[in-house]
């Protein structure tokens, strides 16, 4: 689609432009500061205080991650109609989100050093002091990398704000290109939103700064000593048990209530089956892709630093950023052209969701490499062992956990994913995404139920997944 | 670090097993198998699903359905143009059915497919014809209003005194294709100021179910949908329109527009013999008449099936005369974008 400046122009200069640039810019700020202030304070919680069973809340709080963020909009909003715009948007986005800037401050906090805090506490400051002066400082790699994870989930952010009746840049593309498919206001707006997608790679870019992370020998880290926090216990566990009602509390009693009064007539096992093993068919295959595509790009990124490298990383990010469709109609489009017989086959599904959700694994594989020291490679490589059988000996082991992290992140994105599905996916295929979708976009809430909860059923074992490599490598860190 | 090497070799061979296992079951799913009929439709997903199986097992073939949206999918039709695997494209609205005619796809239909539907349903040409039809209608809620309190025409909408009262969901192909029966019948400009004028005022909601549940809820008095929302809503649980009716706006107003679901074959087909077996079932007295009796309450175009006695008769409607085939899709979407709709 060619389009003139002047009409370009025309196009980005109206009100509405405005009006969608204002609702995604406030509504990404305000989660991403809401996540980023929820994540910290809940990982220093759940890590750093005496809080009974701290496990357990640990495996609670992330929890909201196994369920999508379009099925929690479903459950608040068939709950309560009032529940949408601004506020409705703003609170079910940032109790879906805030476990990904959650889970990297816990895995953060548990590999500092504590020796750290100790000289800290040795030279007279208050435990408070300390935390404020050193160790929040230490936690901006994982803070931001989050922060930053929930912008880009939140630009691409369709099936919540489209329910919760919140319009943004990507629910108006879809909009646009479910009214004109190619057309040059759709285009436009998606210009935008690659633009903005930029200027959030770009701040973190400079915010994170190029510090490394990284520290030599297993041994020295240990746990640090956990703060008492008093009489602060009950009133600390009120706000813990407040998030958890709020973030798994409300959409498990939804998802109840509308299976048992909304499906008693009607519960279609052959069609439940199909679009699972649809769905997990897919989201394997692509997790798998995804993260093996990862590896090349976090290496250079890393180990190779420049201007290049840095740039081929975040390239991959841009794509993360673009609503599904735009993608799904870029490989309709290019396959078509180029490749007739790739169209509408499973393989070109998952080449769009290598594409969408690569950053994922990207971001993930990058936080493992970065806490592999380079130098156990040039040991390796002084050693004589030969660069192929160092990546095989050395880093992969290294990195495994993250790789295996990675994966399940990716494996939960595109089991909803939905928008480049609806329109890739070979035909009569339907996923479980598809068919909530569907059912739950006509009101039709009881018959969206047995899928939505499908849906939270085959994103546990990836949940847990990415919580068991957060212990892993918290017992690798203290022997 | 030699001893951990070892799982991860492991773990590799695992993700390759999974890959393999991967390949086999989407061969084994039917992913890759061929249907004898393929069928784009961006009818209500429902009432295909319920059809279906009737024509599968009167025909023995073998039907897969791809579901999507009106505009959405005649739009992937024009790019997919030769290559496309649709044989049969149904929609809600004829303005999509114009996109992939105005692109020169369609076959031309056998009488037979045509026959049983009366001649201002189907274009000229007959390169598609309609099988269900829908009347536009108001909603308004009875705690608030009366049928008195409600506009002559729709175009009153658009007026400041029903700012913050009136809902409607500008992003469908529905309401879309009222624009464009506004446009054919008033012209671009008046169009233009109607479409500033509900932007002012109205309420935009996500679809015309959101529509019925604002006005039943007392939030908006009004809203502008098809007649069988309500309808449908009433022979189920009548729980979205028990405060709610509706207001027929007749006298060939373009609110009383009557919108015509589509059906056509693709020239591309490679199998045009099941596309017109398809097409002239579904426009025949058994397959209309089992669509009047659905769920779904949408009017039969072929006079010999009829529908449930409750819903207003389609010969009371009134509708303004509008050629099914001239309405531009298009130029409705650029109005809307100008008015900041889009």
């Amino acid at each position: 689609m060619v389009i003139g400046p002047v009409d370009l122009w025309q196009l980005l200069a109206r009100p509405r432009i405005g009006e969608l640039l204002r609702n995604t810019l406030t509504l990404a700020g305000a989660c991403m500061a809401a996540t980023a202030a929820l994540g910290v304070v809940l990982a220093v919680l759940v890590e750093r205080t005496d809080l009974p069973g701290r496990r357990a809340w640990h495996g609670l709080l992330v929890a909201p991650l196994a369920v999508p963020a379009f099925v929690n909009g479903y459950a608040w909003v068939s709950l309560d109609r009032s529940v949408h715009g601004f506020g409705g948007a703003f609170l079910v986005v940032t109790l879906s989100y805030y476990p990904l800037v959650y889970l990297p401050v816990v895995a953060m906090l548990r590999r500092l050093d504590p020796a750290l805090e100790e000289s800290a506490w040795s030279l007279g400051h208050s435990r408070a002091r300390t935390l404020a002066t050193v160790v929040l400082p230490q936690l901006r790699p994982a803070l931001l990398g989050g922060a930053l994870l929930v912008g880009l989930h939140l630009l691409a952010e369709f099936g919540a704000l489209s329910l919760l009746r919140f319009p943004t840049f990507t629910t108006a593309i879809y909009d646009q290109y479910g009214s004109t498919f190619n057309g040059a206001a759709a285009t436009a707006m998606a210009g935008v939103l690659v633009l903005l997608c930029l200027v959030l790679l770009l701040a973190e870019l400079r915010l994170r700064g190029d510090r490394r992370y990284a520290r030599v020998g297993r041994g020295a880290a240990r746990s640090s000593v956990p703060l008492s926090l008093g009489a602060w216990r009950w009133p600390t566990l009120g706000v813990l048990a407040g998030v958890v009602a709020l973030a798994v509390g409300v959409p498990a009693w939804s998802l109840v209530r509308w299976l048992v009064v909304g499906t008693s007539t009607e519960f279609p096992l052959a069609d439940l089956t199909e679009a699972l093993v649809a769905t997990v068919v897919l989201a394997l295959a692509g997790a798998i892709a995804a993260t093996v595509a990862a590896v090349p790009v976090v290496w250079l990124a890393v180990r190779h630093r420049g201007r290049v490298s840095t740039l081929i990383e975040r390239s991959t990010y841009v794509a993360n950023a673009l609503p599904g469709i735009v993608v799904g109609l870029a490989l309709v489009v290019a396959s078509l052209r180029l490749v007739p017989p790739v169209y509408q086959t499973a393989a070109l599904l998952v080449a769009a969701y290598v594409i969408l959700f690569l950053p994922r694994a990207v971001v993930t594989v990058r936080a493992g490499l970065e806490q592999a020291p380079a130098v156990l490679d040039d040991v390796a490589h002084s050693l004589g062992t030969g660069p192929l059988a160092t990546a095989r000996r050395v880093t992969l082991p290294l990195i495994a956990p993250s790789l295996g992290a990675g994966a399940a992140l990716v494996f939960l994105a595109i089991s909803t994913e939905l928008t480049a599905t609806l329109m890739l996916s070979p035909i009569g295929t339907r996923t479980l995404a598809t068919e909530f979708w569907s059912a739950s976009s006509e009101l039709r809430y009881g018959a969206a139920a047995p899928y939505a909860l499908l849906l939270v059923l085959v994103s546990i074992p990836a949940t847990v997944l990415l919580m068991r490599q957060e212990r892993l490598s918290l017992q690798e860190a203290t022997p | 670090m030699s001893s951990s090497s070892r799982p991860t070799l492991r773990r590799a061979a695992v993700s390759l097993a999974a890959v393999t296992l991967t390949a086999s079951t989407l061969t084994g799913c039917g992913l890759f198998s061929s249907p004898d009929l393929v069928v784009y439709n961006a009818q209500h997903e429902q009432l295909l699903d319920e059809l279906v199986p009737l024509f599968e097992e009167e025909s023995g073939l073998d039907v897969e359905l791809r579901n999507g949206k009106d505009l959405e999918m005649a739009n992937q039709i024009v790019e997919e143009g030769e290559d496309s695997p649709a044989d049969v494209f149904l929609t809600e609205n004829s303005p999509a059915m114009s996109i992939v005619d105005n692109a020169g796809l369609f076959a031309e239909l056998p009488d037979s497919a045509t026959a049983t539907i009366p001649d201002q349903y189907v274009p000229a040409d007959r390169t598609w014809t309609g099988f269900l039809a829908r009347s536009t209608v108001a909603m308004y809620n009875t705690d608030s209003m009366t049928e008195a309190d409600m506009p002559a025409s729709i175009l009153d909408f658009a007026k400041p005194e029903w700012k913050g009262r009136v809902a409607f969901s500008p992003t469908g192909a529905d309401f879309q294709a009222i624009v464009s029966a506004v446009l054919e019948l008033e012209g671009e400009q008046a169009t233009a100021d109607w479409l500033a004028g509900l932007k002012e005022n109205g309420e935009i909601v996500q679809n015309n179910l959101v529509v019925m549940q604002s006005v039943d809820s007392g939030e908006v008095d009004a809203g502008i949908a098809y007649h069988y929302y309500w309808y449908r809503d009433r022979e189920e649980n009548g729980s979205d329109s028990d405060s709610s009716a509706l207001h027929f706006f007749g006298n060939q107003d373009p609110g009383a527009f009557v919108s015509i679901s589509g059906a056509g074959m693709l020239a591309s087909s490679e199998h045009q013999d099941a596309a017109e077996e398809f097409i002239t079932w579904l426009t025949g007295t058994e397959a209309q008449q089992a669509m009047a009796e659905s769920y779904a309450l949408e009017y039969p175009l072929n006079p010999d099936a009829s529908l449930n006695p409750d819903v207003k008769p389609f010969d009371e409607l009134d509708p303004p005369q509008v050629d099914v085939a001239s309405l531009n899709g298009p130029q409705v979407t650029d109005l809307m974008t100008e008015a900041g709709l889009l």
